[in-house]
């Protein structure tokens, strides 16, 4: 028999970014939030002995244990799902921060196009420039309705950056801090796209350049360029992250209750509203349910959906009817890129997750796609991140991937190559969905959740056109070798991509099409809420987290409002 | 870097990361830093915060295989796959056996933070690792089947073989023409490949890397605090490795 404990406002599923949000603002409008996490605390103070490639970035120390949740994963429907049993092309996150703790800190913005990318695609190129099994919708709201929300996030997160991209919305205020170091790879960088007529800037990092206290009172160090970001925590503060941030903001208002190693397994439903969630502790494995006014899933893109499945709340996508929104839309992105194999020595150990540069000069529709056989495009990239000797053994491809040739070539290569990679936005697909798995279980008893993911015809032609672009690029940087990423066939799991899995909790402006509405609030129960990346229509060329942040303000401003008013905020 | 590199360094450090202020949530990143790669003028003992000297000299061991043939042969694989040359050790002067061996007798072995609930499948390729034997199963199968392997081939141990005899037989492996139960063989030598480098390269913590050789040839500096005061330099920069080991005090 389950525990009850006593209602409170808000509960939330999850403390990552999106998390932390959600607690930080609504307790600070006098809201009593619970923050339901299955992981552990972590902070600064747990990250002084980072520096260990082998712990945190092979070993994956501060991602989800898959040992007791995972997905199945199959690349068409014919094919028998089975569990990514070891972690690879996504990581996903788990503790205090999310994701948000352990990630590069490139903080975008979506371009306008994005928002309304089905209207303004037809208008230009006509109906029939992308096929019909291509799910395109629009967002539901614009990018100006969404920016007041970016300029939020990125106060929060004190983001460094220069207004310096001519293809970029309209910003209503400039970045909060100046820009990170403009080092020697990235003037190579700068100065080759500048000549070949492109229009680079320096990347919007959360890896901040200099010290800064957010709105909210809470402060980031200046980023050391000590090279450990991706895949660790920092030990300097120095990485916008929500335990630097958003959670302490929460907790000083003395209205956040935060629980840990508290796994939710059901949202609780009754006639048109959500009561509560049900939840196990981890260590006890005894069942507590906690009633709320508002619950809000924040945990990851994939979980989120998850919970709304198994809770049986809205109706699940069948590819076959076109019936149903949820698990509709899952996206991911695609990763072109050129090596350049360099003859002097430069500083790549040093740097930061968000030290680079890039260019929108082929992303989005800043270039005419009448000619090609594909639409939007990538952001294409430079960072000096800081090379680590495991993971980075760059070799030709003449050169054999063991013995005394490897040896020799990938330790005078390892300070000798850069990269340039192309970050590719994906489309939705009608065969492309999430669903639960009919095998398969997770510690707890419930099914896992089943990805049915393929690259389209879209997404081979748009990262062939990526591909080619990184090699005339990183050629005019003045590589002695350019060796391109090989072509993408069949979606594999195993090796890392990207963890920018989006869709699935949809949103938009009409309920037959989108599980949630432009407030992130469920069209079948007015007082549940999901926010993150399974919010978006399709995958944009850019990394997530600054359009996650942007729409968990927003949902925020529409928990609010609806613990005043109540009823559908649309 | 020379001494005085590291004073201005630590005194940036200092002013950016609001640490001169007490600013830093915690304070225990203040406590990480003294006697890690700085001079010590400023600390004042004092019994009661005083930390216990960790830094025991302990020998490496043995914690998984219980042969020594075994270890030979795994010993020897890993050699082939990073070989001592003119540049510097290779994988046995490394201690990367060792590294394999420990890390077998962990998680790592025993595929602790994996999903490892069945059903089992064989699947396509791009579903991922899908045999119900941990890491622990597939080194010990695998390395009898090298020697098995040797023994077929040139009715000798594998450890007795010759450089190129060792290559073919890894070779074969690496192209997944060996049969193994429950377990394609190049799976079974990417593992051994991977495992290898990792062993090459991890903190000297873990007891490969020896010396922080690897990281030397490499030049690459491990464990630094901070690179604020030369990121922008046009000049590459040589600095001395730094291990975690020289933050326990």
């Amino acid at each position: 028999m389950a525990r009850t404990m006593e209602k409170v406002d808000v509960v939330t599923v999850g403390v990552g970014w999106t998390g932390g949000i959600v607690a930080a603002e609504c307790t600070k409008a006098g809201l009593k939030v619970v923050g339901l996490e299955r992981g552990q605390e972590r902070g600064t103070t747990d990250f002084l002995h980072i520096h260990d490639e082998y712990r945190y970035a092979i070993r994956y120390e501060l991602m989800q244990n898959v040992a007791k949740e995972t997905v199945t994963f199959q690349n068409t429907r014919k094919m028998k799902a089975l569990p990514m049993r070891q972690m690879g092309s996504f990581l996903l996150g788990e503790g205090l921060g999310g994701a948000g703790t352990h990630w590069n800190g490139w903080t975008y913005r979506f371009l306008p196009y994005d928002f309304e990318i089905k209207t303004l695609t037809e208008k230009k190129y006509g109906k029939n420039k992308v096929p019909k099994d291509y799910l395109l919708q629009d967002w539901g709201l614009t990018y100006d309705d969404l920016e007041p929300y970016y300029d939020k996030f990125e106060k929060t997160a004190g983001i460094s950056g220069e207004n310096k991209n001519p293809y970029g919305g309209k910003r209503s205020s400039e970045y909060p801090t100046p820009p990170m170091v403009k080092t020697p790879i990235l003037e190579r960088f700068e100065k080759a796209t500048q000549k070949m007529g492109m229009k680079p800037y320096m990347l919007p990092a959360a890896t901040i350049s200099t010290t800064y206290t957010n709105p909210d009172g809470s402060k980031i160090n200046g980023c050391q360029y000590c090279g450990y970001c991706e895949r660790f925590g920092c030990e300097y503060g120095a990485k916008a992250s929500p335990e630097v941030t958003v959670v302490p903001t929460a907790l000083k208002t003395g209205n956040y209750d935060l629980r840990f190693n508290a796994n939710v397994v059901e949202i609780l439903k009754q006639g048109n509203k959500v009561t509560g969630v049900k939840y196990i502790d981890t260590l006890s494995l005894e069942e507590i349910i906690q009633p709320a006014d508002a619950v809000v899933l924040t945990s990851y893109v994939l979980n989120n959906a998850k919970l709304l499945m198994v809770s049986k709340i809205g109706e699940q996508y069948d590819p076959d009817t076109g019936r149903g929104t949820l698990g509709k839309n899952y996206c991911y992105q695609l990763n072109a890129g050129s090596t350049g194999f360099f003859d002097e020595q430069m500083n790549v150990f040093m740097g930061a997750g968000a030290l680079g540069m890039t260019l929108d000069d082929w992303n989005g529709d800043n270039f005419d796609h009448s000619d090609v056989n594909f639409i939007h495009g990538s952001g294409i990239w430079i960072t000096q991140s800081g090379n680590r000797p495991i993971a980075k053994n760059p070799v030709t491809p003449d050169v054999p991937s063991w013995g005394p040739e490897f040896k020799k070539a990938s330790i005078y290569n390892f300070t000798r190559t850069l990269y340039v990679g192309g970050q590719g936005a994906t489309m939705p697909y009608k065969e492309n969905y999430m669903s639960l798995d009919d095998t398969y279980k997770d510690a707890y008893g419930l099914p896992l959740l089943r990805l049915t993911y393929n690259f389209t015809e879209q997404d081979r032609n748009l990262f062939k056109f990526s591909n080619d672009k990184t090699e005339e690029i990183m050629k005019e940087m003045g590589a002695k070798t350019v060796v391109p990423e090989n072509v993408i066939e069949e979606y594999d799991i195993v090796p890392y991509q990207t963890t920018h899995n989006t869709g699935g909790t949809i949103m938009g402006v009409d309920r037959d099409k989108s599980v949630v509405n432009t407030y992130l609030q469920h069209w079948d129960a007015d007082n549940l809420f999901v926010v993150g990346a399974g919010n978006f229509n399709h995958n944009s060329g850019y990394n997530p987290t600054g359009t996650v942040g942007a729409l968990a303000y927003r949902c925020a401003d529409g928990i609010i409002k609806y613990s005043k008013s109540g009823g559908s905020l649309v | 870097m020379s001494e005085k590199e590291k004073n201005i360094s630590r005194r940036d450090f200092l002013k950016t990361s609001g640490i001169a202020t007490g600013t830093l949530i915690g304070g225990g990143l203040i406590g990480g830093i003294i006697g890690y790669g700085m001079p010590k003028t400023t600390k004042v003992p004092d019994k009661k915060t005083e930390k216990t000297n960790h830094n025991l000299t302990s020998p490496k061991g043995r914690m998984f295989f219980t042969k020594d043939r075994d270890f030979n042969i795994l010993s020897q694989a890993t050699e082939r796959i990073f070989p001592k040359d003119d540049i510097g050790p290779g994988a046995i002067e490394l201690g990367v056996p060792y590294f394999i061996d420990n890390q077998l007798a962990g998680n790592y072995g025993s595929n602790a933070r994996e999903y490892m609930q069945g059903p089992f499948f064989v699947g396509a390729p791009t579903q991922g690792y899908q045999s119900s034997q941990t890491r622990a199963d597939a080194y010990t199968q695998g390395v009898s089947m090298l020697e098995k392997e040797a023994q077929s081939r040139y009715k000798k141990s594998f450890v007795d073989l010759d450089g190129e005899q060792m290559d073919a037989i890894l070779t074969s492996f690496e192209k997944g023409e060996v049969k193994m139960n429950g377990l394609p063989s190049d799976f079974f030598f990417r593992m051994l490949r991977a495992a290898t480098l990792q062993g090459a390269y991890a903190d000297p913590i873990y007891s490969g890397n020896n010396n922080m050789d690897g990281w030397r040839m490499k030049n690459f500096p491990g464990n630094q605090m901070s690179y604020l005061n030369v990121i922008d330099s046009k000049e590459f920069q040589k600095i001395d490795p730094q291990s975690l080991a020289n933050m326990e005090h």
